[in-house]
């Protein structure tokens, strides 16, 4: 049982820095459109409850990846990181769309091992899963997960050439570009999983300021059979979107496969549940990603 | 998507075909800027621009702060925001015959010349002129004219400001 919880504190460990269940992830720019040869943006990154609140813990930066306009890899600058939250700065520097985020690949899991529950170590990836699982391990559970949070900003006229999808995870591909948000009017996205559009796939989207409001004012939306998803934004304002498939988050299913209740997630005090006997097959696949939005008034 | 990638303006078939007119028609606009009690004012950024269902926006003139140095006028210009994502973005600045000086308020006076300068050939339609006016930590405001291509003998528009824009008036002369 002890060993379960661990197992199951570890597995929430290895997701997105800290995508702990009811936590959201995100990072805020100070601006996502803007004028001028060459321009500089903040942007402060935390975990929190609410949106867009510095209020619980800091989201690490050292896999902050920067995309300028023509492919090339930009720098995060100036970082820093506090008790509730990170902050670092872009330059921009060419006129175009910029993408800001992290994007990463895990193999977790367990195994028993001589009546021993052990789990993979940190950093296993899919190639070298076979090297990891020692002969006489029964009981394999393994899940891939794959978490991109990312940010969209543009000096002058938005670009498309970052959009390129690279085929791991959840990606999103403008129909309307993310950087080209009005309230008041309809903006489709596709979403991919793994390069295919990601279709059914459950997209949560929240406006920021849930401090001063009662009402969550979430919109669930269901990704069509293209993986697209329409959205018309209420409001002007910074927006929180995610989407998931699997380990029941925010977003995707609740339950099913490596939900709540999935091997491996053991509930405090329960007694341990008669565990099916699951062979050493394909690993389960989890997907997570996050963006923030921001829609300017017409 | 609404992305699309626009040429520069030329002033030519960006919003129709040419139309060569006998005498050129020239377009007189009066940009009233109101006079604000405030303690920090600044003048506003100015857009103004034409618009015609199906073609592209044409910018006419942009009133902003172009001689900071370094360019760094242009990093405010976004906040003319309608005008940005209509036109301004695909720009450069300073633009040939756009870029001018903000300007004080009272009435100020500018004109376009059919066939010439940022203006170019009009072909026949409906079109809107668009004042955008924002400030400077104040406000923003939008005026709309709209007009007929070729416009009738004495026509005028006229369009009533209620914050950052005063009286807006654009009339016709040969």
């Amino acid at each position: 049982m002890k060993a379960r919880l661990m197992i199951a504190g570890a597995l929430a460990a290895l997701m997105l820095p800290a995508t702990a269940q009811a936590h959201r992830q995100w990072m805020m720019p100070s601006s996502t459109t803007l004028s001028g040869t060459e321009s500089w943006i903040t942007v402060d990154a935390a975990v929190s409850n609410d949106l867009f609140y510095f209020e619980h813990v800091p989201m690490r930066t050292d896999g902050i990846v920067v995309t300028q306009p023509d492919g090339s890899t930009g720098k995060i600058e100036n970082a820093a990181t506090g008790k509730y939250r990170s902050t670092f700065d872009v330059h921009l520097t060419q006129p175009g769309t910029y993408r800001i985020g992290s994007a990463t690949t895990n193999v977790m899991g367990s195994y028993m091992l001589n009546g021993k529950q052990e789990r993979l170590p940190r950093g296993t990836t899919k190639d070298k899963l076979a090297s990891v699982i020692p002969a006489g391990a029964t009981d394999v559970q393994v899940a891939e997960a794959s978490n991109r949070n990312e940010i969209f900003v543009t000096l002058g006229a938005p670009s498309t050439g970052i959009f390129k999808p690279t085929g791991s995870g959840i990606e999103l591909v403008p129909v309307t570009h993310p950087n080209d948000l009005v309230s008041g009017e309809a903006a489709t996205f596709q979403f991919l999983l793994d390069g295919k559009p990601a279709a059914g796939l459950k997209v949560t989207v929240i406006p920021g300021g849930i401090r001063y409001r009662d009402a969550l004012g979430q919109m669930d939306l269901v990704a069509d059979q293209d993986g697209k998803v329409a959205i018309t934004w209420p409001q002007p304002g910074m927006y929180w979107l995610n989407a998931s498939v699997g380990g029941g988050r925010e977003g995707g299913e609740g339950g099913g496969p490596g939900g709540p209740g999935a091997p491996g997630a053991g509930a405090p005090g329960a007694a341990p549940a008669p565990r099916p006997a699951r062979p050493a097959g394909p690993p389960q696949r989890r997907a997570a990603y996050v963006s923030t939005l921001e829609v300017l008034a017409p | 998507m609404q992305i699309s990638y626009r040429l520069l303006l030329t002033g030519t078939a960006a919003l129709g075909t040419m139309a060569v007119p006998a005498a050129a028609q020239t377009l007189n606009l009066t940009v009233g800027i109101p006079r604000l009690s405030v303690a920090e004012y600044h003048r506003p950024y100015v857009a103004i621009w034409v618009e015609k269902e199906g073609a592209t926006p044409r910018t006419l003139s942009v009133w902003y702060d172009y001689d900071m140095k370094k360019g760094e006028g242009t990093k405010w210009l976004r906040d003319v925001r309608q005008w940005w994502r209509a036109s301004g973005r695909t720009m450069s600045f300073p633009a040939d015959g756009v870029t001018g000086a903000t300007r004080a308020p009272g009435d100020n006076k500018i004109s376009f010349v059919a066939g010439k300068g940022p203006l170019g050939a009009l072909s026949p339609g409906n079109y809107t002129l668009i004042v955008e006016a924002a400030r400077e930590v104040g406000g923003r405001e939008v005026v709309r004219l709209p007009f007929a291509w070729p416009p009738k003998p004495g026509a005028s528009v006229k369009a009533q400001g209620s914050a950052e824009l005063g009286a807006v008036a654009l009339n016709f002369s040969k």
